[in-house]
């Protein structure tokens, strides 16, 4: 009896489920269920290369076309799934209605929209998918005056970007800071300078009230009351998990659809992935929700064990990067909760590192074009909690390799 | 000859210029693949494309994960050079490191590669 293997959701965290799960030898149907045209696409390039243009499509797919075919993958895309029958076993989506023994929700996530009169009108973008950049990136044309929306990562590289295409830039932040409450302020303080001296207008503690315009947007009006005059604007104010259709399928939710360190849902026979699933993480004694490449990836492949009968646990040091102009942001582990930081490095000369230390031991790391304080702190120095003097840190003359050697 | 359609700008990719590159990847097995790949692609995307089991590249290319490791084969050492200063740094990272590893989302295939030939490491993990 051939197993029925669904898919529900078709980005990261599905490409790699489906790879993971031939190469465990798992014979069964896979049916993958998108809701986007295309199939399953990197979306870190949508704000860097794909939104410049130096990237087409070819080069954002994760997967050759062939791939699903090789994989022995029926895809559905352009799809929705609309329900999950958890009683007869069926996914539906549209007219179809598809059988399963197994099942991964790997829904990702979709954007917050902006809230507030005008928002709709033309000339306002939200960046999230392929045809949302395919919309943009025409508008971002030399001279146009563009407005980002939200200052955290998605905007700061588009306002990057967009300079590089000869934009005048605008980065609007609700915050009192850019990458509020996920770096500290030193190093927001950092990458402000750094879009300052690239030209950009970085307004801080600014919250959109209204947008304006005679049937095109014209203007972006603050709380304060200034406006700002902007042909296109770009919204980046964060993403929400797409966890609806497990919780009306009665599954647990809560900051995403709730699984163990298995990736399993509160039903034996359903796991989630990527995005849009809350997880307990033993390195930080907490559950957390994730919304990274990597969590995509080790997820994916932690669900596609368990659907496969050999369950392996979760539990890697979370990573992310940014890139912005010429500068190569690496992170690793989560901040949250930290007391202290410590710089490594020279801020002037865009080449440091601030460490994350929580009662005395490092959680986290943000390198600027400093890989070997990244890869030291993601391989070493987080997953084992070690306990470094912050002046032994910030001491360039020992090496990161003696900090390492010395915490065994 | 080059069939570019001069009046377009080129944004890096593959505009159909033809001379594609052949590049063999061989496995940790032993098993080989050869493979044409456009210019302008990294060795990493080529191999990936052509569903090559054996590289990673969890970070898609951007010199993030080290997930992507290969070995040059000696005989293409001095026409693919050397690391940058990052790359290499990500590099005393990755599995079984030896003087002839890159990063593959680090090279950039060109005509001049045609024949290329490199080696995966027995994990990118």
């Amino acid at each position: 009896m051939t197993e029925n293997l669904v898919i529900v959701g078709g980005g990261q965290a599905a490409a790699q489920a489906i790879a993971s799960l031939r190469a465990l030898g798992f014979p069964g149907r896979i049916v993958l269920i998108g809701e986007e045209p295309v199939p399953p696409y990197q979306r870190p390039p949508l704000s860097k290369k794909y939104l410049s243009g130096e990237w087409g499509l070819d080069r954002v797919l994760l997967k050759a076309d062939a791939f699903y075919a090789e994989m022995k993958v029926e895809t559905r895309l352009a799809s929705r799934a609309e329900a999950i029958d958890r009683q007869a076993g069926r996914v539906r989506a549209g007219s179809e209605s598809f059988p399963y023994d197994k099942l991964l929700i790997a829904t990702g996530s979709r954007v917050r929209r902006l809230a507030c009169p005008g928002a709709e009108l033309p000339g306002i973008h939200h960046l999230r998918t392929l045809s949302d950049v395919d919309a943009i990136r025409p508008a971002l044309t030399a001279g146009a005056r563009l407005a980002v929306i939200g200052g955290g990562y998605i905007g700061l590289e588009v306002a990057a970007v967009a300079k590089g295409l000869g934009c005048a830039v605008t980065v609007i932040e609700m915050g009192e800071r850019c990458l509020n409450r996920v770096v500290a302020p030193q190093v927001s303080a950092f990458f402000e300078t750094v879009h300052r001296q690239a030209g950009v207008e970085i307004a801080v503690n600014a919250r959109v009230t209204a947008c304006e315009g005679k049937g095109r947007l014209e203007r972006i009006v603050c709380a304060s009351g200034r406006a700002i005059e902007a042909d296109v604007a770009v919204v980046g104010i964060g993403i929400l998990p797409n966890q609806e259709i497990a919780q009306q399928a009665g599954l647990a939710v809560d900051n995403g659809i709730m699984v163990d360190e298995f990736a399993l849902t509160s039903d034996p026979a359903i796991a989630a992935a990527g995005d849009c699933a809350n997880f307990p993480s033993a390195l930080y004694g907490r559950r957390i929700r994730l919304e990274s490449v990597q969590n995509a990836i080790e997820q994916g492949k932690a669900a596609a064990a368990a659907l496969a009968g050999r369950p392996a646990r979760y539990h890697d040091v979370p990573w992310f990067w940014s890139d912005q102009y010429d500068l190569k942001l690496q992170i690793a582990g989560l901040n949250q909760g930290y007391d202290r930081v410590v710089v490594r490095g020279d801020m002037g000369a865009r080449k440091f590192a601030a460490f994350y230390l929580k009662a005395g031991r490092l959680i986290a790391v943000d390198a600027v074009n400093a890989p070997a304080e990244y890869m030291t702190c993601l391989k070493q120095l987080i997953p084992a909690g070690a306990e470094i003097a912050p002046e032994r840190l910030a001491d360039m003359s020992v090496s990161m390799k003696e900090i390492a050697a010395s915490t065994r | 000859m080059d069939a570019r359609n001069k009046s377009e700008p080129d944004w890096g990719r593959n505009t159909g210029a033809g001379e594609l590159a052949k590049i063999t990847y061989i496995e940790f097995t032993g098993k080989e693949h050869t493979v044409d790949v456009a210019p302008g692609l990294s060795v990493m995307e080529g191999a990936v494309k052509n569903m090559i089991p054996g590289i990673d590249a969890d970070c898609g290319g951007a010199c993030a994960c080290a997930t992507c490791h290969v070995y040059i084969d000696p005989a293409w050492r001095e026409k693919v050079g050397g690391p940058s200063d990052m790359e290499e740094t990500m590099l005393d990272f990755a599995e079984d490191v030896a003087p002839n590893s890159r990063l593959s989302c680090q090279i950039k295939v060109t005509p001049e590669l045609d024949g290329l030939i490199v080696r995966m490491p027995n994990s990118q993990h």
